[in-house]
């Protein structure tokens, strides 16, 4: 059963978005799951210039990869070096210890609120 | 397209929670868990597979082994009885048609299992090739479900099932315990005869049973309730290729197809010239004048296993490249075949086909990831082998 998190922020390509600051980016468990098991992960550098919509990364599974978007604008603060270690964290906390990276944000994109996010997913 | 088929098992896979995906026209469990946790539950315990998307022609008459001879490339009829053989159906041309097992599963009696797939064309092209030979073809597939049983504990969780029996009557000879690899025999599952053959595509020990759609769900739970105290857990399409590929096995679609004859696959041995009548002439069965034609002349690509130095998998249809200074894309030397992240080895392995210049093992070549050379070697297939007691 998928289980989005009303205080977080979604977007069409199934990252969440918790809006505090700086702002904590992952993939939905809806995206995990469709994944499978993950085994490699790209994430932009800390520092870099992102912007809302763009491409700043890769999910890679035991059998596809996708591409990870960022659902804001801004500078990237940090990443989770965990996850980039242990990636398999991604399938089983994809909310809590499987977040992605951090950005201070300057602007958004267009989000989902968790019953939109669901409705989008056919949850 | 018409939609998609369903194996007898659908409904329990459906039950057990499995993600479905369409594959060779059938609708089939691409995993029910997770992919890592059932390839490496083969590896260590047990798999259980629905394989009942495979074609399965029964070819029946007195000239059986001889149309199987000319039909196909390799020698079927020195195959002994209840004993299969790894080969192939080629073109005129020499390129493979499709791969398949030949199960010599009763006196003068002959079962090829075919790809999903392909099922419907190795048909077809049986039926072409039988003139002159009296020989009847069946489709059996449809009716039947073939469950694989993958895994070292897989002898013993047969052994466990209840309602699975031995029968001296319809084994053909062979005790359960003696059955070896690449061979066949009869056993019963609740009084019913079924063929159990022990040949497998995931590297591991195992067993294929055939039985007819009617016990089919009866003989999966009894599978999965006697192999649960050993490990035994349903798995997907997923975990079924991540497997073949550690084993270095083929897959039609990927390492072969009607561009490729079995010589560039490395599969040569499956071709068999040497095949003759009882008078001592050469059997001319189709493909044999190109593939005698090709053995002469050197391949032009060659497949071979790759290892990946870093994290990031290759995948297929990935090109393979010199390596050039860092992450730069050197000039294109192949294309990758199949390539995943190895669950087994913790580091990404490949197939792919590559100029024979480079196909040593030991030469450093990169895969172009995406625009970025990944660093990959080239190791002796397969990647993986079991452990021998």
């Amino acid at each position: 059963m998928a289980d989005f998190p009303e205080n977080l922020k979604y977007t069409t390509e199934h990252e969440w978005l918790d809006q505090s600051t700086p702002a904590v980016i992952g993939v939905t468990d809806v995206a995990a799951e469709a994944l499978g098991d993950v085994v490699y992960l790209e994430l932009p550098e800390v520092g870099a210039t992102i912007e809302a919509g763009s491409v700043v990364g890769e999910i890679e599974s035991t059998k596809s990869v996708s591409e990870l978007y960022s659902p804001v604008s801004g500078t990237v603060a940090e990443v989770n070096t965990e996850a980039v270690d242990n990636p398999e964290i991604v399938n089983q906390d994809p909310y809590g210890k499987g977040w992605l990276f951090k950005v201070e944000v300057s602007g958004t994109g267009e989000l989902l609120t968790a019953a939109q996010y669901a409705e989008h997913t056919g949850a | 397209m018409g939609e998609d088929r369903k194996t007898p098992l659908h409904d329990e896979h459906v039950a057990l929670g499995a993600s479905m995906t369409p594959f060779g026209g059938w609708l089939m469990p691409l995993r029910y868990t997770s992919d890592l946790a059932e390839h490496r539950a083969v590896r260590e315990a047990a798999g259980l597979f629905d394989l009942s998307h495979m074609g399965n022609i029964n070819v029946t008459g007195p000239d059986a082994a001889a149309f199987l001879d000319h039909a196909l490339v390799g020698y079927i009829s020195k195959v002994r009885e209840m004993g299969a053989r790894y080969s192939m159906i080629c073109a005129e041309d020499g390129s493979v048609l499709d791969d398949l097992i030949v199960y010599h599963d009763a006196p003068g009696e002959y079962s090829v299992v075919a790809n999903a797939a392909n099922a419907e064309l190795v048909l077809a092209k049986l039926g072409e090739r039988t003139a002159g030979f009296d020989v009847v073809l069946k489709d059996v597939q449809p009716g039947q479900a073939l469950i694989a049983v993958q895994g070292p504990r897989a002898a013993e969780i047969m052994l466990a099932t209840a309602g699975l029996v031995e029968d001296a009557e319809i084994s053909g000879g062979t005790a359960f315990a003696d059955l070896k690899y690449y061979a066949c025999m009869g056993m019963r599952f609740e009084g019913e005869p079924l063929l159990v053959g022990r040949t497998g595509y995931t590297g591991e020990d195992g067993f294929e049973l055939w039985v007819s759609a009617e016990k089919a769900v009866a003989l999966w739970r009894a599978l999965l309730a006697a192999g649960e105290p050993f490990g035994l857990v349903p798995a997907g399409l997923s975990a079924r290729d991540s497997l073949r590929l550690e084993a270095g096995m083929p897959l039609y679609g990927h390492e072969l197809d009607t561009t490729t004859t079995p010589f560039e696959a490395g599969l040569g041995r499956v071709v068999r010239l040497d095949k003759v009548s009882d008078d001592g002439t050469p059997i001319p069965f189709v493909g044999r004048d190109a593939l005698a034609a090709r053995k002469q002349s050197p391949p032009a690509r060659v497949l071979v296993g790759l290892r990946g130095e870093g994290r990031r998998p290759a995948r297929a249809d990935h090109e393979v490249v010199q390596r050039g200074v860092g992450t730069e894309v050197g000039a294109v030397v192949g294309r990758v075949t199949s390539g995943a992240p190895s669950p087994t080895l913790g580091y990404p392995i490949a197939l792919a086909y590559v100029t024979p210049e480079v196909s040593a093992e030991g030469t450093e070549l990169a895969v172009d990831v995406r625009g970025r050379a990944e660093p990959f070697v080239v190791v002796p297939v397969p990647f993986y082998r079991r452990p021998q007691n």
